[in-house]
């Protein structure tokens, strides 16, 4: 058996900024583990640019943004293996992974990171109805044939869903020369980014039609058409609106799942609003010794905001080996009033540092205020100008505030209009 | 003359204003949260500019494509020129982060440059 | 080439067919109109083994059921197909349903089906402790199972190809001759024919097309339509048998089960739609109602939970019974035809029944060493750490993951494109292996599984298909 201090399941941005900064808090035995041929993680196949600003500062594409964080793998000397996948997690740290060279690995970790970032909503999921040909697939298994394999999934182009990766695939198919027919969105808004609409849609004239499904799916091959219908206030298709679209293909950006088999296996507390585990500011899981960042813990918009996160999952899971883990004081974050979501799930009043929460909004709100209470009083009143689903919001809970709270306290966070 | 526009210069989305004389000069900008959506605004109301992200054909790579980014905006109306342009042209593997694969595209005097590594087969 | 024997269509019934008479001295082909075998309504029907107390005393159905239902633990095991004993229950939900549990036992009586019982309804919460709360009592009948369908015809197909059956795949036969001089048939598609002494027609919802081929009118097949819908494997709890509703006319109700993969499955419906076209469409409202009916046996079933919905056609014939005789038409042409449920179960005992009628009829002698299995498959997922690691130090390609969701390995999918019968698309790479038919449903892998499809046949990205014809997934290159 092998052992190490901290294995990190998942390469991809998330895994690597958490193995950097534990490197950085003093832990030398770190093991990464990535089931693709590359670190990297999805950012090898989003090749837009966007990525960045906020940490960088500058606007890098996919595969650049990963390229940095790959350098600093590499400088520190943090060993990885590629072509690898976990089989198993369990409940005293012990990983079971699989590959070609190694054959089965058995690891004795002290901490765990769990980075497997999510997966795509499938066709299957939607319960759409029709045949069952090809040319329907997902947004992201397109940006791959196309960005990677460099070939064309189709010609004549719908897609389902205004997620970002739904837009940016609009745009990367207008590109390659096919036309998208129409993006339509069951929701009365878009969950993507609104640079998103306007750069991807909007300067290639493509049509966003919301409150609009694909009702069904035609063509016993291949895909030779979708019916189209405008939805109602409970997302119902409305009789008479239906209309028949011809197409070749139909791209599905219907929404990210955490990809959270091994959490649950380990029998590690999930939130069954995020998907993902129940963490507390250091992205401890409620199993100790393991942590959650990235994607595999909420879905972000932002890779930005995953480095981020995952600096705080590196630098608990260090602490955690290294013995300096402040003891734990929780508090617990609720969601209240439009505000769907809180991550992290609970705060250590022993944290010692600002305490950021993280979280998203139900619908969109015009000119709304974010309230958050403690223990149904207020402490904290911002004025937003917009709050969007698509867009992940955060308050700061300043350290000198937590010292004014008490173990087993709440804090909510409540949208007011 | 008032022109709303939604700022693409991060993932923000800023609502802009700007207000314009009839010879087309910029009165005033408000709406945007940071010195780049000022910019922003100015750009696109006088001379819209993109960048453009596609891929690359690349011979004896370990994929047959490699990603691409302009280095530096390009007019507005010259992304789709740009991108065909594209279609045609083929570099050699081992290719870097940075590697100028078409230099001077379209005359526009922007190059493009790879975006990953494509090491060789 | 002249055959003894020619099998139309390769379902479960002809591979079955074709497995036991490949046991014999006698050469013979199986023809299949797609491009792989398990294509019709094999691959897409409840998946029951049917203890066999629905049909009525006498007929076919009731005797092969019951036959077939017996061989099928023994027929799984010795080829290597997913099988699980789980036992069925028939539920009653009103008092008045109590008195059909006692008619269905009766008749199970009456068709020998062994270890049956009536039960409780405290006695049926504690076999489904999930079940609706209003149930009344059920029959609990031990013997029914699930088994894997187009594993099944799958392994029969290839055990029939390890000794020596040829298998003619992407042949739709539209013409068959008889010459009486040379006592032949001679079957045609385009300007392909195949001759034999004896044809067995078991084309599914086509037998009776393919009957009036040579004549024979007196089949009649309705396409009996039924949508089905599978739940993530995480809603396995739900149900530890088959879950049965007391019967109707058009059949035996919405079952909810879990299938020997561990997802729960819950269908059919069931809709008459002619006999001309192959509609395998799902419709919201069929599936709407389909998950009303399974909430009344399991409430908690949730529509979240749902990966994908499927539909397919039941060859249903108007005499409400199998039709399995020589031909009016010619005593060398036997038809196997309205092979609707109980059919699956009742395909190991059919199998036998058409070997033994052309034994008799040709005096062949059962070869001396015949295969009687096939090569098991390798499972990755369901081995023990001890056995993975065995298995990748003699092969390392069992060491790389393909597929996440179901753990299925490069070398399962590689053994699965050089299997007998070849994995040619996506769609045959799934139904052998199970890559691609998880809860991402193949978004992750479906592009790995081209590349080594593409790779293994020596062809582009481009010229691979989710189930062959103009099925393409992609359309050329980008540039």
């Amino acid at each position: 058996m092998l052992s190490y201090d901290i294995v990190v399941v998942g390469g991809g941005p998330a895994g690597m900024a958490a193995a950097v900064k534990a490197k950085e808090c003093g832990v030398d035995s770190i093991l990464v583990l990535e089931r693709a041929e590359t670190l990297g993680g999805i950012l090898e196949q989003c090749i837009h640019t966007g990525f960045g600003l906020h940490y960088f500062g500058e606007e890098l594409s996919g595969p650049e943004y990963a390229d940095r964080f790959i350098q600093q793998v590499t400088e520190k000397n943090i060993e990885y293996k590629i072509d690898t996948m976990v089989l198993e997690v369990t409940a005293d740290n012990k990983v079971y992974a699989v590959n070609s060279s190694d054959g089965l690995l058995e690891i004795q970790a002290k901490a765990v990171i769990l980075a497997m970032g999510c997966r795509e909503r499938p066709r299957g999921a939607l319960n759409t109805p029709g045949t069952r040909c090809a040319g329907v697939m997902t947004a992201g298994t397109a940006q791959k044939y196309v960005n990677i394999d460099g070939y064309m999934p189709g010609k004549k182009v719908v897609i389902l869903g205004s997620g970002d990766i739904g837009l940016i695939m609009a745009r990367r198919m207008t590109l390659e020369g096919a036309e998208v027919k129409l993006v339509c969105e069951l929701m009365p808004y878009s969950s993507g980014l609104t640079r998103n609409i306007v750069q991807c849609l909007d300067d290639y004239g493509i049509p966003l039609e919301l409150s609009c499904t694909v009702i069904r799916i035609h063509g016993n091959e291949r895909l030779e058409g979708v019916t189209v219908a405008k939805v109602d206030e409970n997302r119902r298709p409305i009789k008479g609106t239906e209309r028949f679209i011809e197409c070749d293909t139909l791209l599905l950006s219907v929404g990210l799942i955490p990809e959270n088999e091994l959490t649950r296996e380990a029998g590690i507390e999930l939130d069954p609003v995020t998907s993902g585990a129940v963490v507390d500011e250091s992205r401890e899981t409620t199993q100790p010794g393991v942590f959650a960042c990235g994607n595999v813990l909420h879905v972000h918009d932002l890779v930005d905001y995953v480095t981020l996160e995952s600096y705080s999952a590196g630098e608990g899971a260090a602490k955690y080996v290294l013995g300096t883990a402040p003891a734990k004081k929780y508090i617990s974050t609720k969601g209240v009033g439009g505000v769907r979501y809180i991550v992290p799930q609970k705060v250590n009043l022993n944290a010692g540092e600002d305490v950021k929460l993280y979280f998203r909004v139900g619908r969109v709100y015009k000119g709304a205020s974010v309230v958050v209470k403690y223990n149904g009083y207020e402490i904290m009143r911002r004025k937003k100008p917009r709050l969007a689903p698509g867009e992940m919001e955060n308050v700061v809970l300043k350290e000198s505030e937590l010292a004014k709270f008490a173990e087993g306290g709440l804090v909510e966070i409540s949208v007011e209009e | 003359m008032t022109k709303n526009i939604i700022c693409v210069a991060c993932p923000m989305g800023c609502g802009i204003t700007v207000e314009m004389s009839d010879s087309g000069e910029i009165l005033s900008v408000t709406g945007n949260t940071c010195k780049r959506g000022d910019a922003y605004a100015r750009t696109e109301c006088t001379n819209p500019v993109r960048s453009l992200t596609t891929t690359v054909k690349v011979d004896g790579g370990v994929h047959p494509v490699v990603p691409c980014k302009s280095a530096d905006a390009l007019p507005k109306g010259k992304i789709i020129d740009c991108a065909n342009a594209l279609r045609e042209v083929e570099v050699k593997a081992p290719v870097k982060i940075g590697d100028v694969l078409c230099a001077d595209i379209l005359g526009t005097g922007v190059d493009i440059v790879a975006t990953n590594h494509c090491p060789e087969v | 080439m002249i055959y003894d024997v020619a099998v139309i269509g390769a379902g479960v019934i002809g591979s079955m067919i074709s497995m036991e008479l490949s046991h014999y001295n006698l050469s013979s082909v199986l023809i299949e109109r797609f491009n792989d075998v398990a294509m019709g309504t094999t691959k897409a029907n409840s998946a029951i083994v049917h203890a066999g107390f629905d049909a009525m005393p006498g007929t076919l159905k009731a005797k092969f059921n019951v036959k077939g239902t017996r061989l099928m633990p023994e027929t799984c095991k010795r080829l290597h197909v997913p099988f699980r004993q789980c036992g069925s229950v028939v539920v009653a939900f009103y008092e008045d349903q109590l008195k059909t549990l006692q008619t269905l036992y009766d008749r199970g009586i009456e068709n020998g089906v062994p270890d049956m019982e009536i039960l409780n309804r405290e006695q049926l919460r504690e076999i489904e402790p999930h079940i609706n709360e209003i149930a009344k009592g059920a029959l609990y009948a031990k013997t029914a199972g699930i088994v894997c369908p187009y594993q099944l015809a799958i392994a029969s197909a290839e055990n029939a190809v390890l000794n020596g059956t040829k298998v003619e795949l992407n042949y739709e036969v539209e013409k068959i001759d008889y010459d009486e001089n040379t006592k032949l048939f001679s079957i045609c598609s385009g300007d392909k024919k195949i001759e034999a002494k004896y044809v067995i027609n078991c084309a599914g919802i086509h037998s009776g097309k393919i009957a009036s081929l040579i004549g024979d009118n007196s089949i009649e097949i309705v396409f009996r339509k039924g949508e089905y819908m599978l739940l993530d494997k995480n809603q396995s709890y739900l149900a530890n048998t088959v879950i049965f509703q007391c019967p109707s006319e058009m059949g035996k109700g919405i079952l909810v089960t879990k299938t020997v993969d561990g997802n729960v499955i819950t269908g059919p419906s069931s809709i008459d739609i002619g006999s001309v076209d192959e509609d395998l469409s799902t419709n919201a409202d069929v599936l709407d109602s389909v998950i009303d009916a399974a909430r009344l046996s399991v409430p908690e079933i949730n529509t979240r939970n749902v990966i994908t919905s499927f539909a397919g056609l039941r060859a249903h014939s108007p005499t409400n019974d199998f039709i399995i005789s020589e031909s009016e038409k010619n005593p060398s042409f036997i038809n196997v035809a309205g092979i609707e449920s109980p059919g699956l179960s009742a395909a190991p005992a059919i199998g036998i029944y058409i070997k033994d009628l052309i034994v008799e009829k040709t005096g062949a002698a059962l070869k001396e060493n015949y295969e009687a299995s096939r090569k098991a498959p390798v499972r990755f997922n369901e081995m023990t750490n001890e056995e993975r690691k065995e298995l990748i130090a003699k092969d390392k390609r069992y060491g790389r993951i393909i597929c996440r969701c179901e753990t299925v390995t490069e070398g399962e999918i590689l053994d699965a494109i050089h299997s007998p019968i070849p994995a040619t698309d996506v769609d045959g790479v799934k139904r052998r292996t199970r890559a691609g038919m998880g809860r991402c449903q193949g978004g992750f892998c479906g592009s790995k599984v081209v590349e080594l499809l593409a790779r293994e046949h020596g062809l582009n990205l481009d010229d691979i298909t989710k189930f062959g014809g103009n099925s393409k997934l992609l359309v050329g290159k980008t540039k």
